[in-house]
């Protein structure tokens, strides 16, 4: 009776090692290890220094603030590389297509001046429909012609930077001495509440409530974060309970039995590709009207907006919903990051060493389960020494 | 069991735990230096794992091996080639731009003098081991170029280069046409009289009863018995296998045929090289009639069947069902014209291994209104669904309607193939390989169900590689060769031997 109990215990264990999330957390844990072993090699003191980069995230309301804002864009382009995964595409282009969705908002936003309730869905539609043509890009070429959407997405990169890169210093949109654009028209902000939290009013208002006034007036808090969890959430539908992403996610595990069960696999790819593409570029179309400066500058290279999105979306296991999560622990070690160097004096790039990490044991997760059926082994061989 | 030095394997009390899964309890095996010992068992029974652990590729958790009397320990396969057993595994292990000397060698390179590959001396003893065993392959072709008859015996030659005494052979003819089939045996009885000692793993019943002296047989894990191959039959055979009564005749009462259904005709189709594969091929396949198609692998089967179901283009010739062309149209005009199909690769084309049975339940009806309006799937409808088929084709487990299709046996995920492709009331129903790789509990269960479809009054195309299936299942059979129907037959009014000839281009 007692090893029956004992098999369940096991059994649990079993499932739960099983289960992808506690693969993410070992792999997290593990990936803190790693920094604190290099903090202590380092000659810094882990605790302090992992003190710190808690305190950076969690100790006010504006920090905390700031870690969603640093968490948004990022759960938006690890959705799309999540959403262009599960339907068996890579899209290393989340990057070119957030710049497409910077780069739009900005030549709407500029020139157009409509009233806040039309202008802000304009310029964020425009961003929105930049990011989408440049994963059609990839998904027709891909679908017509079979050029892997890697290569093109890559090149497609590069190209989306020098887009921004002349629109930035071209004479329509050139900031006078300065190397970025003009800002978007106030009306297209996004920021809650952006005139109001400023004017004398609000300011007089908002004094009374010390936590608010520090979450709304010292930090550009907009509305990023909640639409990334309304994006999570849609797309988690469309990918679960829709036709269209049972579609998808047929082709993305099996071209060949889509194709035979009569599936258009190429519009799927193109459809794929494209809505990979919106969703990034909505990504980038928040940042420009949710954060200060509202513009685009000239970029020497990348600012990692879509990789970080690939490692995003490796942490949530391609989950829409895990991105959320996996995106707010990003965001929160990017930001909490710069504490530590002022804390301790310990180099952010213990931080990026750290994210690494994770990423590389996130990488390595296929062993848990592995692991956990060798326990299980060892268990029933020291098992069945006893009884014998 | 005690060791003994005239078994060339005993393998006692033989235990094997994958998590809670027993896969072998207790299994023993006694194999005689010099013969051809069968393992025979349906798919999933255990007989690969068996093999697997004296192969070293598992460690049994339980139990001893002898070899010729001495307990040995085999931790690798390394260990097992050092005590002389060479496995061929059913899926080969060759580069296919080397020369057939150069894979035989592969990882057992003879070395001259500071380390420098001696090719003409690997040759020599390649040459002579060929010559030795009558094994006839020519050592300086390159794997691409030869067949897959001789692919395999270049497996069993790198056994033997190797030193082995033991051979095991994992399923041998799973891909091999009746003429290598044959061949193989003779070498596998060549082999024994040379003194080696032969394991096979099958559940062909009757290349057990062409081959093996005697026969293990195991059945969920465990040993069942061992008998001489010589005292029992192949129904006897097939009982223990499975347990209970099996029959291996088709059973079914004459066809009954009514109008043309399915109709090819003059159909030219082309290969990706662009190549005429099918050549100005005509056959017509009426309602409640089973047309079997016989003919060796590569005769432009495959071509037929993409152009049938618009895979393909078609070059020329039309393919009609009641009257209305369909080729060069699209999958989905094919599926509303009510032709079904069972395509030889279940798990690459049939279904979306990890989708759920019921996801791939719906896999060519999602966007019916039944299964949810306005783009949404209807989840409870498709769960039904796919517990309607689950329950009428006794689909096992009987709750894996949310499990991935990737956790059931190749049986099972058959069965759910057939029950969703006939759910639709077909005209036509192409069934291509249908019990490829099933065992002979699931091939019956498949064949029962053409047949009933037959009765419905279903047109079938039965196309299959299995000279025994075409004649046993079929009411009319077609004999294809380089792409060309050259022979029409009654089913009964032919015997293996003409239809062979036909298969292999002569005249009949």
């Amino acid at each position: 009776m007692s090893s029956t109990t004992q098999a369940g215990g096991a059994g649990r264990i079993q499932r739960i090692l099983h289960k992808p999330i506690t693969a993410a957390l070992i792999a997290i844990a593990l990936g803190f290890a790693v920094a604190a072993a290099l903090l202590a090699a380092a000659g810094y003191d882990p605790g302090a220094s992992f003190a710190a980069l808690f305190d950076g995230v969690l100790s006010k309301p504006k920090y905390i603030s700031n870690t969603v804002i640093k968490a948004a864009p990022i759960i938006l382009t690890g959705i799309s590389v999540a959403f262009a995964f599960k339907t068996g595409l890579f899209n290393i282009g989340a990057e070119g297509q957030y710049i497409a969705g910077t780069v739009c908002a900005v030549l709407v936003g500029v020139k157009l001046d409509l009233p806040m309730p039309l202008q802000i869905p304009v310029v964020v539609l425009a961003g929105v429909a930049g990011g989408a043509a440049v994963g059609a890009i990839t998904g027709a070429l891909k679908a017509r012609f079979g050029i892997h959407e890697v290569i093109t997405a890559i090149m497609l990169n590069w190209t989306m930077l020098y887009v921004n890169n002349f629109v930035a210093n071209s004479a329509a949109y050139h900031r006078p001495s300065s190397t970025a654009s003009l800002p978007v028209n106030p009306s297209s902000f996004t920021t809650i509440l952006p005139e109001w939290k400023v004017s004398d009013a609000g300011l007089e208002a908002l004094r009374q409530v010390p936590w608010l006034y520090d979450f709304l007036v010292k930090t550009d808090v907009n509305i990023a974060f909640a639409v990334a969890v309304l994006v999570a959430a849609g797309i988690w539908f469309v990918l679960y309970r829709s036709k269209l992403g049972y579609e998808l996610r047929a082709v993305g595990f099996s071209r060949d039995a889509a194709e035979f069960a009569g599936m258009p696999v190429g519009r799927n790819t193109l459809i794929a590709m494209t809505i990979a593409g919106a969703v990034s570029g909505l990504a980038g179309a928040l940042m420009v009207t949710g954060i200060e400066p509202h513009s685009i500058s000239t970029l020497a290279g990348f600012e990692n907006y879509g990789f970080n999105g690939f490692s995003v979306a490796l942490i949530a296991g391609s989950s829409p919903i895990g991105c959320i999560f996996a995106g707010l622990l990003f965001g929160g070690l990017l930001y909490g990051g710069q504490s530590v160097q002022m804390a301790v004096g310990a180099p952010t790039d213990i931080i990026n060493i750290m994210i690494g990490t994770i990423v590389f044991f996130v990488a390595l997760a296929r062993v848990v389960p592995l692991l956990a059926d060798r326990l299980e082994r060892r268990r029933a061989q020291k098992r069945g020494a006893q009884h014998a | 069991m005690e060791p003994d030095a005239s078994f060339a394997v005993q393998m006692c009390g033989i235990v094997k735990e994958f998590g809670a899964f027993r896969a072998l309890d207790r299994v023993d095996l006694a194999v005689k230096r010099g013969s051809i010992h069968a393992v025979l068992g349906e798919n999933g029974a255990g007989k690969s794992t068996l093999m697997n652990v004296l192969y070293g590729l598992y460690q049994a958790d339980e139990g001893a091996i002898f070899l010729n009397g001495e307990r040995v320990e085999i931790n690798s396969p390394t260990d097992a080639i050092a005590h002389g057993i060479g496995m061929v595994h059913q899926h080969f292990m060759l580069v296919d731009n080397f020369t057939v000397t150069q894979n035989i060698i592969l990882g057992d390179e003879a070395c001259g003098a500071a380390g420098v590959l001696d090719m003409r001396r690997a040759r020599e003893s390649v040459t002579r081991i060929i010559d030795e065993y009558g094994l006839e392959v020519d050592p300086d072709a390159k794997i691409e170029e030869i067949s897959v008859g001789q692919q395999q015996r270049v497996e069993i030659l790198k056994a033997l280069y190797r030193g082995a005494d033991i051979l095991i052979l994992d399923e041998p003819t799973a891909v091999l046409t009746p003429q290598e089939i044959e061949r193989l045996i003779k070498i596998m009885r060549d082999l024994a009289a040379a003194g080696k000692t032969i394991i096979i793993i099958t559940h062909k019943l009757k290349e057990i009863k062409a081959s093996s002296d005697a026969c293990t047989i195991i059945r969920r894990g465990a040993q069942v018995g061992t008998v001489s191959v010589a005292d029992v039959d192949e129904g006897e055979l097939a009982e223990r296998m499975v347990g209970h009564h099996v029959n291996l005749v088709v059973e079914k009462t004459p066809a009954e045929p009514g109008e043309v259904v399915l109709s090819i005709r003059d159909l030219v189709v082309r290969d990706e090289r662009g190549i005429d594969a099918v050549r100005g091929l005509t056959l017509s396949v009426r309602a409640g009639e089973i047309v079997g198609l016989a003919g060796i692998d590569g005769n432009g089967q495959r071509e037929l069947v993409e152009a049938i179901t618009c895979l393909t283009r078609a070059a020329s010739g039309t393919v009609s069902v009641k009257g209305a062309e369909i080729q060069n149209t699209s999958v989905r005009n094919v599926h509303a014209h009510k032709v079904a199909t069972i395509h030889e690769d279940r798990q690459r084309r049939g279904l979306v291994l990890p989708f759920s049975v019921a996801e791939n339940a719906v896999l060519e009806r999602y966007r019916e209104p039944e299964f949810g309006r306005r783009g949404v799937l209807d989840r409870d409808r498709m769960r039904s669904f796919a517990d309607e088929l689950i329950r009428a084709y006794d689909v096992r487990p009987a709750d894996c309607a949310d499990r991935p299709a990737s956790a059931l046996s190749g049986g099972n995920q058959q069965k759910v193939i057939i029950a969703r492709e006939v759910s639709g009331d077909p005209d036509v129903l192409i069934a291509v390989q249908p019990t490829r790789g099933l065992d002979v509990g699931a091939i019956e269960y498949v064949h029962r169900a053409l047949v009933a479809e037959r009765d419905r009054g279903t047109a079938i195309l039965l196309i299959s590689l299995e000279l025994d299936e075409v004649m046993s299942v079929s009411d009319t059979i077609a004999v294809i060769y380089n792409g060309r129907i050259t022979g029409t037959f009654k089913q009964g009014e032919v015997d293996e031997n003409r239809l062979g000839l036909l298969m292999a281009g002569g005249e009949a």
